[in-house]
């Protein structure tokens, strides 16, 4: 066991704890403000599939990796205003909308990539986002190197965190953005459009999944495969509620999940052999499920959460 | 008198066939408080979300300062110096105090402008004596702080007409005082109210003026409101005049329900600390209380949905070992739920369905597992003759019927098998004068029957009326009990807010 804790604080371990958490990261934010806004969207697992494959798509057209970034995220900012047309305009049902998008989005990308690449032996990939040391920072003994000498991508997933908070919780759009999860009749009767603050919040949200997808099939993999999300999207849909809905809690809830997946690869890697390496895999998911039912049985959601809004008429 | 603030002229709304109003005017001055009374469906609900933009009138203006404007939405009533305290606040409980006032605000360089924000809100406070804990979540706050959040929020927003909505159906006397007086600041300060009630002597004292609405249309104009006598206001509003049922002297036998120390613990409301109290055959004892003093509490004890952690109670003499709606209805308790709708009965299903749904499995409806379709239908309509139940047939959808209706038919059903105790929860809440009237009748019935009855209410002035003794909760305690003979509602209310004791009448 002490071998496994001297490669806890090995360099590349904190590393791959950052990589692991930045897609999570950039998800749950999305889900978060979507959710915040009194919207689930269980679109999340598929429009991260469609938006890595048209992220990787664009970029292996292309050639620019940015380009395919803002496909990515046009990709899924489309997907959630698809989602909000169904369940903020119509007032659909969201749990069942969200499935209809990612069993539809999913299609989709599967589709387009074998109209695109043909069926292929070996799958195309692509120069994808290169390590990015920043002056200085990088050379901090430790957190240097795991932190600072990072994707480009990484970068932006750390500042989004207190870019989230810092909109949620400070911009009269944030404040609409609670009020019409907790309560749209206030936010209606003080004037703010309800519709109108889901739909931003959806579509905002969306982007965030997509800029989640990009990462994993342009910078984690530099290829699109079928498995490239694997279950990620719904992990975010658990980690907004561990995060109690906060864009630092759930940020933390990322980095505390990443942790212990990097955790089960080392071990995949170590002495364990003789464990079935699908155990490790396992692991944390059971965290997940351990970690909820500990942490946030008192966890309360958003009031008006599932809760299609219409003026009320007789 | 100056100029109308604003004037509301021939408006007329109309819902499918049913006309909500019809061709009411109606204008404020500045300064003015307006009273705008009327029965439940009377309007006035209808009126004054016209006025805030929720609906559009078919047809008739509205000119404020003289200029005709059109509102189509809450926004252009803002903007248009128009405020409503809705009866159900319009507030978001975890959000912050100042939170729920900026929203809809725009900020200051794309920020909250939190310190914009705490000056307005100081400066209210001083200027009408509202003072709120800005960093509060609204949850923390009393329902009548959450009230005083709603005016301020209005006043925030620069509203020149502050519309409210039966303001005094969830506060407790003290506190009616301490809204009437910011509001006659505020009219001091040439604001102009509209204050919407269905209780007379408010509108007595706090209005200058008063507009009755019956059946959608202006009733009559009283200008007076302070020297015309509650009687008169009644008869426009009804039409007719009322005559508050006698009730006669009693003479109660032993008691039919006890309970002794009752004690719970639950994990959502207020809780019960050892309450004990009596109701004697023949007697009616009422529950006063400001809403969640334990009151939702104690009915789900005495009906047997609720059980307690500690004391002991009994029904007609019997010690009730196993509390469960069934246990306690067998030895003699009948029960009107609080919420027609959603405890009372099934809305979506056949009014005959409701009418046995506490008795679905005793022999008069099932046998051997079955029902008995004939006996439900026969026993339905025998009580919809015998209650004057306004209804096409037993199996009419139960939602369809009005309020009344529902009530009487709640009623009906547990008087059909003579309870020996009766629980009932705002027995009136949101009925009109004449059905109260009814509801009340029926009370006085069975009290003379030698039913003991228990009332829980909100409305002191029915407690008074009907009560032979009224006991106070506060805080999961029975603060005092009355001898109505001795309860006024000044009395009631001073027990309401925790202060003082009174002794045991009991």
């Amino acid at each position: 066991m002490s071998a496994l804790f001297e490669q806890i604080f090995q360099v590349g371990f904190l590393a791959a704890i950052i990589r692991i958490a930045t897609p999570l990261a950039f998800a749950t934010l999305g889900e978060m403000f979507s959710e915040r806004a009194g919207v689930l969207n269980l679109g999340i697992e598929g429009i991260m599939l469609l938006s890595a494959m048209t992220g990787f798509t664009a970029t292996s057209l292309s050639g620019s990796l940015w380009l395919g970034v803002l496909v990515a995220m046009l990709t899924g900012a489309l997907m959630g205003a698809l989602h909000a047309l169904f369940t903020v305009a119509l007032g659909l049902s969201q749990h069942v909308c969200g499935i209809g998008v990612t069993l539809f989005s999913s299609g989709l990308a599967y589709f387009l990539y074998r109209l695109i690449f043909g069926q292929q032996s070996v799958p195309p990939s692509i120069k994808g986002f290169q390590t990015l040391p920043i002056p200085v920072l990088s050379d901090i003994p430790v957190l240097g190197p795991a932190v600072f000498n990072q994707f480009s991508l990484v970068y932006m997933a750390i500042i989004a965190i207190p870019l989230a908070a810092f909109v949620l919780y400070r911009t009269p759009w944030g404040l609409s953005v609670r009020m019409v999860g907790e309560n749209p009749r206030a936010a209606d009767s003080a004037g703010v459009g309800v519709i109108a603050t889901r739909f931003q919040a959806v579509i905002l949200g969306g982007a965030l999944m997509g800029l989640a997808g990009a990462f994993l099939s342009m910078a984690q993999f530099n290829a699109f495969t079928f498995g490239v999300v694997s279950g990620r999207g719904w992990v975010a849909i658990a980690l907004v509620v561990f995060g109690r809905w906060d864009p630092w809690r759930s940020a933390g809830a990322a980095l505390l999940f990443a942790f212990v997946d990097a955790l089960q690869l080392r071990m995949q890697a170590s002495g364990l052999g003789h464990i079935p390496y699908e155990a490790f895999l396992m692991l944390p998911f059971i965290f997940t499920i351990v970690a909820m039912a500990v942490m946030s049985r008192n966890a309360v959601a958003p009031s008006a959460l599932l809760k299609p809004f219409r003026r009320e008429e007789r | 008198m100056p100029a109308p603030l604003i004037e509301m002229r021939g408006i007329t709304k109309s819902f499918g066939a049913v006309k909500a109003n019809e061709a009411v005017d109606l204008s404020v001055a500045p300064g003015e408080i307006l009273g705008l009374l009327g029965e439940n469906g009377a309007g006035k609900t209808t009126l004054m979300n016209v006025l805030f933009g929720a609906y559009a009138p078919d047809a008739g203006e509205i000119l404020i300062q003289g200029q005709p404007v059109r509102i189509n939405s809450s926004a252009d009533a803002l903007a248009a110096g128009i405020g409503m305290v809705h009866q159900h606040f319009h507030l978001a409980p975890r959000l912050s105090v100042l939170e729920n006032l900026l929203i809809g605000i725009p900020g200051k360089s794309g920020r909250i402008d939190r310190v914009g924000g705490l000056a307005r809100l100081a400066e209210i406070g001083r200027e009408h004596g509202l003072t709120l804990d800005p960093d509060l979540p609204v949850s923390a706050l009393s329902v009548g702080e959450q009230q005083r959040l709603e005016i301020v929020k209005a006043l925030f927003r620069g509203a020149r007409l502050l519309i409210l909505d039966e303001p005094t159906a969830v506060l407790a006397p003290t506190e009616v005082d301490g809204l009437f007086a910011a509001l006659r600041s505020m009219a001091a300060q040439g604001l102009g109210i509209i204050f919407i009630s269905h209780k007379l002597n408010e509108v007595r004292a706090l209005t200058h003026r008063c507009v009755v609405l019956r059946h959608g249309r202006v009733a009559g104009r009283v200008d007076t409101p302070a020297t015309t006598t509650s009687s008169e206001m009644a008869q426009l509003m009804c039409g007719h005049e009322i005559v508050p049922p006698a009730r006669g002297p009693s003479t109660p036998g032993a008691a039919v329900l006890t309970l002794d120390g009752i004690s719970t613990s639950g994990h959502s409301g207020t809780v019960l600390r050892g309450v004990s109290l009596a109701v004697r055959a023949g007697e009616i004892l009422g529950i006063a209380g400001v809403s969640g003093n334990g009151q939702r509490a104690l009915a789900d004890v005495i009906s047997g949905v609720l059980v307690p952690g500690a004391g002991q109670m009994t029904i007609a003499g019997r010690a009730v070992s196993r509390f469960s709606p069934r246990g306690v209805q067998a030895l003699g308790l009948g029960r009107i739920p609080e919420d027609r709708m959603t405890t009372g009965l099934v809305t979506n299903l056949p009014l005959a369905d409701s009418m046995v749904l506490p008795r679905i499995g005793t022999e008069a409806f099932s046998r051997k597992g079955l029902l008995k379709p004939d006996a439900i239908r026969a026993f339905t309509e025998e009580q919809i003759k015998a209650y004057d139940i306004r209804c096409p047939g037993p199996m009419t959808r139960a939602g369809a019927l009005s309020g009344g209706n529902l009530q009487k038919a709640l009623l009906a059903r547990e008087l059909a098998f003579d309870p020996k105790v009766l629980i009932v929860s705002q027995p009136t809440r949101g009925l009109d004068i004449g059905a109260a009237r009814f509801i009340h009748e029926k009370f006085l019935d069975m009290r003379a029957r030698g039913c003991g009855i228990i009332v829980i209410g909100e409305d002191l002035e029915e407690l008074l009326m009907l009560c032979d003794r009224i006991a106070v909760m506060y805080e999961g305690r029975i603060a005092g009990t009355l001898d109505s003979a001795d309860a006024t509602v000044a009395r009631l209310g001073l027990l309401m807010t925790g202060a003082g004791q009174a002794e045991e009448a009991a």
